[in-house]
């Protein structure tokens, strides 16, 4: 099987018997799904709602006095991103391999249109586009658009067997090809977003066999640039203080100091087994804010406890040792570099957003993934499972 | 995997793997590290601030138990006002410190603006009245006559008003039934101070900064079982302030009512005799300055002899006990601390202390019996007792010849008991006093309960003071220095005394001794030791700590702990000589005697009367005047600063108390339908289930007409002299 292949689903062979037989034949997709990281991801996401709805149900100047309001835009916002999953494995990696410039064009585009008229500030980050009644995030697209166009570039020779590792050229290429969105997400400003598509780079890069130069450059270029800035005083000393609060919330003490603090205590009170969903005196009391998004975890560290939490921690543990498994087994260097750009995002925004509710990491306005309320997020975090998928379920080309 | 192309899978891209999966691992792990130590480590510590987060307490003090006369009539209890409180600390975190708050309240409240400002500024040694004295964390009451509208308007816009709270509120009222105003016995209270949070943080009964505190009397002594215990609701709040929930409630335990065995009506009689008395007193002339009496001070203690129990205690000047409550203004604190306020907050029955004079004589006459004199052996009573170049003279001079000492006490003869007190000093050694001297006198004077508190139960009650050597010894030490810088030998009156006391102050001299024999001198005595002595002396000889709680009953009446009397000695006198003294004193009130002519009319068959009059001499001042009586239940001492002769300013008042506690008018006929208290109160008044308490209505005293005041006199003859 060459090309698109790689599935069995979609119609041949019907004296095989009916779908039932066919999804659970022994070489059906289905069948060689990665079901562990599957069922990570999917209950991570179903506490992720019970979450949500915990953080939201009081909220009344949010949620228009209806207290399941957030519970089911989130059941929506899940189910689209479990479609789009499947849309994703149906298609396959190698299939939107083709359709990689197109993808990229148009995230580019998306990104640039937040700069326009029709971008919108939401929670403080100009990271929004609002179009009819629905609202995007196309930064989370970007993600994903870079993961797969660098991918593309990085593994195009070396997975046509005229390289052993991508040249310097290729990897200057490809990044250039992150570095135009990355440029335009900076401006708007969601420093968050550049961020989590920095270290997908760097993973990117690693994955892809490019040589320890780039790797140490890339790193370099990342503290150099940091303590460019910090030198140069180009950032006011409260913007310096709020980025610092995280670890000292005297610095900002009505601000970002106050949000993590009233995380930590949130989280620090849940003890081992918490105080039961819904019981979170912290969460009732709405001391912590942004509590569906960027502080979910906190609802999960003061409501279900340590045992709870550390559950939260486990499912995205397997979520991303399954990824690990998917990257060094498939065949293709596309695929590992894909799987790793994935890898790269799911732990270090995973690492970020829990990190900030814990006050280990300075505030950025990140979701956790599958986890946090908001739908671009779960739309691009599930469409990342379903290509994770896709390269588990492609037969090797050589098969 | 099976098939892997040399292309796909270089080492380098293996290891960067594994170093990937390394990165993931320990990213996982810090995060879960970070998780242990915030929720297992040092969860109990965020838990608690948790709770501090979102509990806000809510504190809804106790209601002050009432303070009860004998029969239930309440002397202190409380009224619901609306009390109007400002904030400071919510105040203080506006951009103008509250200040347009204020304003806004003093518009609805009717007042000033600067009224109000001034009202919750904190006082210091600059700030003028008024200001606010209690602490700067506890609500400050800007007014506590706030109309139910005022309070609506400001809770329906609270918005408006951050800070202002406007709240019924239990406040002390003194309701000084038919006048009987009781004031320095019943006390006052005044706002907690953050010492006094501090020191009962840990104890059993601590307060809270909203705590109202008795400073003094009753409200004081019996301050923990009046307060209570305030009750603590715990709500949940959210972020903004508004209630999701109650976590907890303590419902707190109301204060206990304390009935005490005053007696309103009987209150009321002596308050107002005394009075009248002290003004009568000030339109007598005194013989030997020449000027009116000042009558400045006086005290009268109404006790059950049987039981210590104080039925009436009352003490002029006095002042409104009311004056007190929701904080004193500046003019009114003034009024009753100032210099010239001769201190009405001083009670003094139980801290005013003077020389007792002739009241004395039954302590030296129980002194002679106890030194081996026989009480009725003969003694003569001389016109005057020589000592050296001095003469100490009988009042006016006048000798009885030989007479007992019961008879010594009834004409009040000094000479028989300067020469008494003469001998036992030379016999205990003089100036030398031998080792093993006996000093009958103090030594009897100290067993009397003078000079020691008699253990009342109300604070900071004087000792008194018996001038025996130690006490001599003790006082020289103390003054000597000024006395040597001071004395001239031959100088003026003064100095004359102060050189000799220079020289030998520290000495009990003769003197002293004779002076001592019949109260005079450096002696001081307070009324209630006096009351609790003469008590003794009728009851067989108990001395009881005079009391005036009888019961704490619970809000409820369901739970009594009753106080029962209790005493600190006996009389160091025989039952043979209590009955000797006894006679005595009740001749003091028959023909002959120094109160009769008070007595005239008296039904002293039915209920005899027994009487000590006294006139202390005071240096630079005018006579003090003391009565010592006794029937068989009650004790009565009177005594009037600068007031004249025992009998003189005292009798009669002293006279209508009585009259009006056995129901008798001026021929002696007795009226029990009229009498007050014709035998000691029995039982406690009774407190339903539902806190209400059975009181007994009473009518105010009208004093008997003083139409025969010279009637009384042509009776029994004006007295040949004063005692």
């Amino acid at each position: 099987m060459t090309g698109a292949g790689g599935f069995s689903v979609s119609g041949y062979g019907p004296e095989r018997g009916g779908l039932w037989a066919r999804l659970s034949a022994r070489d059906s997709v289905v069948r060689r799904l990665d079901w562990p990281l599957l069922l990570s991801a999917l209950a991570l996401s179903c506490i992720g709602s019970l979450l949500v709805w915990s953080a939201t149900r009081g909220r009344t100047e949010l949620n228009n006095g209806d207290p399941y309001h957030f519970l089911m835009r989130h059941s929506l916002n899940f189910g689209i991103g479990l479609v789009l999953m499947i849309a994703t494995v149906w298609l396959g990696h190698r299939t939107l391999r083709g359709a990689v410039p197109v993808l990229y064009g148009l995230s580019v585009v998306l990104v640039l249109l937040v700069l326009t008229p029709l971008g919108a500030t939401i929670n403080g980050a100009h990271a929004w586009l609002v179009i009819g009644g629905l609202s995007l995030q196309p930064s989370e697209f970007t993600k994903v658009t870079i993961i797969l166009s660098m991918a593309m570039m990085l593994a195009a020779r070396v997975d046509a067997g005229d390289q052993l590792h991508p040249d310097h050229r290729t990897v200057a290429k490809s990044l250039a090809f992150a570095a135009l969105p990355m440029g335009i997400v900076m401006l708007m400003p969601d420093l968050g977003s550049v961020m989590v598509m920095a270290v997908i780079v760097l993973g990117v890069l690693l994955a892809s066999g490019a040589s320890n130069r780039w790797i140490l450059g890339l790193i370099g270029t990342g503290v150099g640039g940091a303590v460019l800035v910090a030198v140069l005083g180009l950032l006011d000393e409260y913007q310096i203080n709020r980025f610092a609060a995280f670890a000292n919330p005297e610095l900002d003490p009505s601000g970002v100091g106050y949000n993590t603090n009233q995380a930590r205590i949130a989280i620090g009170s849940g003890g081992l087994y918490g105080a039961g969903l819904f019981n979170g005196a912290q969460t009732t009391g709405q001391f912590v804010p942004e509590q569906q998004t960027d502080f979910i975890f906190t609802v999960a560290g003061e409501e279900l406890g340590f045992v709870g939490a550390g559950l939260i921690l486990f499912l995205l543990g397997v979520v991303m040792w399954r990824a690990c498994r998917i990257a060094r087994e498939t065949t293709e260097l596309y695929g590992t570099i894909v799987a790793a750009g994935i890898i790269a995002w799911f732990a270090f925004q995973s690492f970020e957003n829990i990190g900030m509710a814990m006050g280990i990491m300075p505030v950025a306005g990140l979701p956790l993934p599958f986890v946090s309320y908001g739908g671009t997020s779960m739309f691009a975090v599930w469409i990342a499972v379903g290509l994770l998928q896709s390269i588990r379920v492609q037969k090797p080309i050589s098969a | 995997m099976s098939n892997i192309p040399e292309t796909g899978r270089t080492p380098r891209v293996q290891t960067r793997l594994v170093i990937i999966q390394v990165l993931v691992v320990s990213l996982l792990l810090t995060l879960g590290g970070r998780l242990w130590y915030l929720q297992i480590r040092n969860g109990d510590e965020y838990a608690d601030e948790a709770n501090g987060n979102h509990v806000q307490r809510v504190v809804q003090p106790a209601v002050r138990g009432a303070i009860l006369d004998a029969r239930g009539v309440p002397l202190a209890d409380n009224e619901t006002r609306l009390v109007v409180s400002a904030s400071r600390t919510e105040l203080m975190k506006m951009k103008d410190d509250g200040e347009a708050v204020l304003t806004r309240l003093a518009g609805v409240l009717g007042m000033e603006p600067k009224e109000v400002m001034d009202k919750v500024r904190l006082c210091n040694a600059e700030t003028p009245q008024p200001c606010w004295n209690g602490s700067p964390y506890q609500p400050i009451p800007v007014t506590d006559e706030a109309t139910t509208q005022q309070a609506l308007q400001i809770r329906e816009r609270s918005e408006d008003f951050p800070g202002i709270t406007a709240e019924p509120t239990a406040v002390r009222r003194y309701p000084a039934p038919v006048d009987a105003r009781t004031s320095q016995v019943l006390g006052y209270l005044s706002p907690v101070t953050d010492e006094e949070i501090q020191k009962a943080k840990d104890t059993d009964s601590p307060y809270l900064r909203s705590d109202q505190v008795g400073r003094s009397g009753l409200e004081r002594t019996y301050d923990k079982e009046l307060r209570g215990q305030a009750g603590v609701t715990s709500y949940e709040v959210d972020k903004l302030g508004r209630v999701m929930g109650e976590s907890e409630s303590d419902p707190g335990v109301p204060g206990s009512n304390l009935v005490t065995s005053i007696d309103a009506r009987v209150q009321a009689v002596a308050e107002a005799e005394l009075h009248e008395a002290m003004k009568t007193a000030r339109t007598q002339v005194d013989k030997i300055t020449g000027r009116p009496y000042e009558a400045d001070a006086g005290a009268v203690v109404v006790m059950e002899s049987r039981t210590g129990r104080v039925i009436a205690m009352a003490s002029q000047p006095d002042y409104d006990p009311n004056s007190w409550v929701g904080g004193i203004s500046a003019k009114d604190y003034a009024k009753l601390t100032g210099k010239d306020s001769n201190y009405p907050l001083l009670n003094r029955a139980i801290q005013g202390q003077a020389a007792p004079g002739s009241i004395f004589k039954v302590v030296s006459a129980s002194a002679a019996v106890r030194a081996g004199y026989d009480f009725n052996d003969r003694y003569n009573c001389s016109s005057s007792y020589s000592l050296g170049s001095r003469s100490f003279a009988n009042f006016e001079s006048q000798g009885h010849g030989p007479i007992t000492l019961g008879e010594a006490l009834k004409f009040s003869c000094n000479t028989v008991f300067y020469a008494l007190g003469h001998q036992e000093w030379k016999r205990d050694g003089g100036i030398k006093p031998k080792k093993d001297a006996h000093d009958w006198f103090y030594r009897t004077a100290h067993d009397f309960g003078l000079g020691s508190e008699t253990g009342i139960d109300l604070p900071n009650e004087v000792t008194g003071r018996i001038p025996d050597r130690q006490w001599k010894k003790d006082f020289w030490t103390a003054n000597k220095d000024a006395w040597c810088k001071q004395g001239k030998k031959g100088g003026t009156y003064v100095e004359q005394i102060a050189y000799e006391n220079c020289l030998e102050g520290n000495q009990l001299k003769a003197g002293d001794s004779i002076n001592f024999s019949i109260g005079q001198g450096d002696i001081l005595v307070t009324p209630i030791q006096m009351a609790t002595a003469y008590a003794a002396i009728s009851n067989g000889g108990t001395l009881y700590d005079p009391t005036i709680g009888k019961a704490v009953i619970s809000p409820d009446g369901k739970k009594i702990t009753e106080i029962p009397p209790t005493s600190h000695g006996r009389l160091p006198i025989g039952k043979k000589t209590i009955e000797d003294l006894d006679k005595g004193l009740l001749s003091v009130v028959g023909p002959g005697g120094t109160a009769s002519w008070r007595f005239g009319g008296w039904p002293q068959d039915r209920i005899p009367m027994r009487a000590k009059t006294g006139t202390a001499q005071v240096y630079g001042k005018q006579t003090t005047s003391w009565f010592a009586t006794y029937t068989d239940d009650y004790t009565i001492v009177m005594t009037i600063s600068q007031g004249g002769t025992g009998s003189g300013a005292s009798g009669p008042a002293v006279r209508n108390i009585y009259e009006a506690m056995y129901g008798l008018d001026e021929q002696g006929n007795q009226d029990l339908k009229r009498a007050l208290l014709p035998a000691p109160q029995k039982g406690l008044p009774k407190i339903s289930p539902d806190g209400t308490i059975d009181a007994p209505e009473i009518r105010p005293y009208v004093p008997p007409a003083p139409e025969d005041g010279t009637g009384t006199e042509v009776l029994a003859g004006p007295p040949a002299r004063r005692d």
